[in-house]
């Protein structure tokens, strides 16, 4: 099962996010519950990275520690070989839920980013940057739309372009599609897909979907259950970019790497 | 060309999103089958309002019967059968000055206000009349840089309703000076919120008469040496401090609980503390904010009407207070005319806070 690559098969220069004995401890009243242990991971440049595993296996604890919300107990991340602190808008987050700030709009939640992230562009270049990406994920009509006015999808569309607009080092992807019906989800997905294929940012994603892990990523990391969870397998998807649905889902190594993920979760 | 199709198809983006946005257009439906409802709340209300004026009228009818013959038995034993025989009469006959003194009819009630809708026009032609006549007057004095010459006469009804209108208004703005901005500074802060927390909780069931003497007390030393009549400030003070509290702790319970998914939002952003609470903290805030603001109006409202009673500031407390001790024979049913102004008011204030309430909050508000 250990087809963990050699840190030498990377480049260093190539490496933009480094796990060192990643460990993550959590006190408990009966004592320690260590969620995560001694991880080590490298992620390269440009890829697009799915993390899958159980519920509680520590997914969500990992990726809220790169966001910088969650402190690390032992161990580091390097983010392009600085330690990672604390929170910030190099690392752009899309959250579970679409967490807009209901008493703004659509507009408005991205230019909340915006300003903070390029506070010397004018105000018309900064409304330009919102405009581009929230027409990217298809609410160029819907901008000036109240976020409690908007669709749960449409709310994850603007959560999208919130966190592409802020042209982060690193997006982090915390189930993103999870609370959407699949139509909404399948629709999203392409969305998702269609910016980054342009803006190419690093991507870590966390999801329970196994086609959905296939269809978005170059990686896809397997997550042994916790206490103490640990990378159990990684699985290369190769196929090539930009991806079209209907391609893969008739892309002949589509069900092999299909069966060697439910394999995984259901082992 | 196969393939193009099944990409559009399955992200039809733009297109789907169009349906949605239907979804938040008032429902036709929706609002059809609400109208019987309408139509239900209003006559259930105005049939237990024609069962509310029965029981009223039979109250009264009874302890009418009840006062009328404890005078009878009383002047009977007193002064002999035939006095008691004649006070008999003269009540039966409706003449006012024998007439006994108890909780009054809805048609006195109506007389009533009729009445003090006619003094109060009496009153304004007279003010009225007294304006024109000194306004030559007055505009020389203006020349000589000496006080306008004013109307210093019995207020109406109607001028009592304002000036505890005005009362409120002071009040309810003292309260919001006060609490509004502290409650943001507890909320924040965990360290004030302990700090004040002591005096929120002994101070906020102190019952408005003793706040009423406390803020005498001060104003009094503090206004020593001027001749102003300060009733009105005091009063408007009392108001404040005793309606404040539900303003103050909503106001630092919304700024304290804002969801954490919109301060990871803020955290991720690194927004500083200013556009932390001015872009997210506050707006949070905001439906909790006038919630304890609607319920400081009604509070406010309610405590008035005690304060002016007792601090002798012209307003409907001080009428009520009037009436009751000048005993007149109609005096009973301008004590209820009161009432109902007073429910109906403070009714209209609750309704006004809810509208603003409204339009404010990014959530839906329930009346």
């Amino acid at each position: 099962m250990s087809v963990l690559p050699a840190p030498s098969a990377l480049s260093l220069r190539d490496v933009v996010l480094d796990f060192r004995d990643l460990t993550k401890v959590y006190p408990t009243p009966t004592g320690e519950y260590v969620v995560l242990e001694n991880l080590q991971l490298q992620i390269k440049k440009e890829e697009f990275v799915s993390i899958i595993g159980h519920s509680g296996c520590g997914k969500t604890t990992l990726l809220t520690m790169i966001a910088g919300l969650n402190d690390i107990s032992r161990g580091q991340i390097l983010l392009n070989e600085f330690p990672i602190t604390g929170p910030g808008p190099d690392r752009g987050v899309i959250f579970q839920s679409p967490s807009l700030l209901p008493w703004m709009t659509a507009l408005e939640n991205v230019l909340l980013g915006v300003e903070q992230v390029f506070p010397q562009a004018s105000r018309a270049q900064q409304r330009d940057i919102c405009r581009y990406y929230l027409d990217k994920v298809g609410l160029g009509n819907a901008l000036d739309r109240r976020a409690t006015e908007l669709s749960q999808g449409m709310q994850q569309r603007v959560g999208i372009a919130r966190a592409f607009a802020l042209k982060p080092k690193i997006l982090l992807l915390d189930e993103p599609f999870g609370m959407l019906d699949s139509l909404t989800r399948a629709e999203l997905q392409d969305v998702l897909l269609e910016v980054w294929d342009k803006e190419k940012i690093t991507a870590i994603q966390i999801t329970h979907d196994v086609d959905e892990a296939i269809f978005l990523a170059d990686r896809v990391i397997m997550m042994t259950s916790g206490p103490r969870a640990q990378i159990g397998d990684i699985l290369d998807i190769d196929f090539a970019r930009p991806r079209v649905r209907k391609d893969i889902l008739n892309h002949p190594d589509y069900y092999g790497y299909r069966e060697h993920l439910i394999g995984f979760l259901e082992h | 060309m196969g393939q193009s199709q099944a990409t559009t198809s399955l992200a039809p983006a733009p297109k789907a999103a169009l349906p949605a946005l239907t979804r938040f257009l008032p429902d036709r439906a929706a609002l059809a089958r609400r109208a019987p409802g309408a139509a239900r709340t209003l006559l259930i209300s105005l049939a237990s309002m024609a069962v509310f004026l029965l029981l009223w009228q039979l109250s009264a009818s009874y302890l009418y019967g009840v006062e009328a013959d404890a005078r009878i038995a009383r002047v009977t034993q007193e002064q002999g059968e035939a006095a008691g025989a004649e006070m008999a009469a003269c009540i039966a006959s409706g003449n006012i000055s024998c007439r006994p003194n108890t909780l009054p009819f809805p048609g006195e009630v109506v007389q009533a206000a009729q009445l003090l809708l006619a003094d109060h026009r009496a009153i304004r032609a007279k003010k009225l009349a007294f304006r024109a006549e000194t306004a030559p007057v007055n505009a020389a004095r203006a020349e000589q840089g000496l006080d306008p010459i004013v109307y210093t006469g019995r207020p109406s009804f109607l001028d009592q309703v304002g000036t505890s209108l005005k009362t409120v208004a002071v009040g309810f703005l003292i309260s919001l000076l006060i609490a509004v901005p502290l409650g943001v500074l507890i909320g924040l802060n965990d360290t004030l919120r302990i700090a004040f927390n002591w005096m929120i909780q002994v101070f906020k069931p102190v019952s408005p008469v003793v706040w009423l003497l406390l803020v005498f007390m001060i104003v009094k030393t503090l206004t020593l040496g001027s001749d102003s009549d300060t009733s009105f400030l005091i009063s408007s003070i009392s108001v404040g401090l005793c309606a404040m509290w539900a303003t103050l702790v909503n106001t630092s319970l919304g700024v304290s609980s804002v969801n954490k998914d919109y301060l990871n939002v803020a955290r991720v952003l690194q927004l500083g503390i200013g556009k932390k609470i001015f872009k997210v903290i506050l707006p949070s805030a905001i439906p909790l904010i006038f919630t304890g603001m609607r319920i400081t109006v009604s509070v406010a409202w309610m405590v008035l009407i005690a304060i002016e009673l007792l601090a002798q500031s012209p307003g409907l407390g001080s009428f009520v207070w009037e009436e009751f001790q000048n005993g007149g024979t109609d005096s009973n049913a301008k004590i209820i005319v009161a009432m109902f102004v007073i429910g109906l008011v403070g009714f209209l204030l609750d309704r006004m806070m809810f509208w603003v309430q409204q339009r404010v909050s990014f959530e839906t508000v329930r009346a």
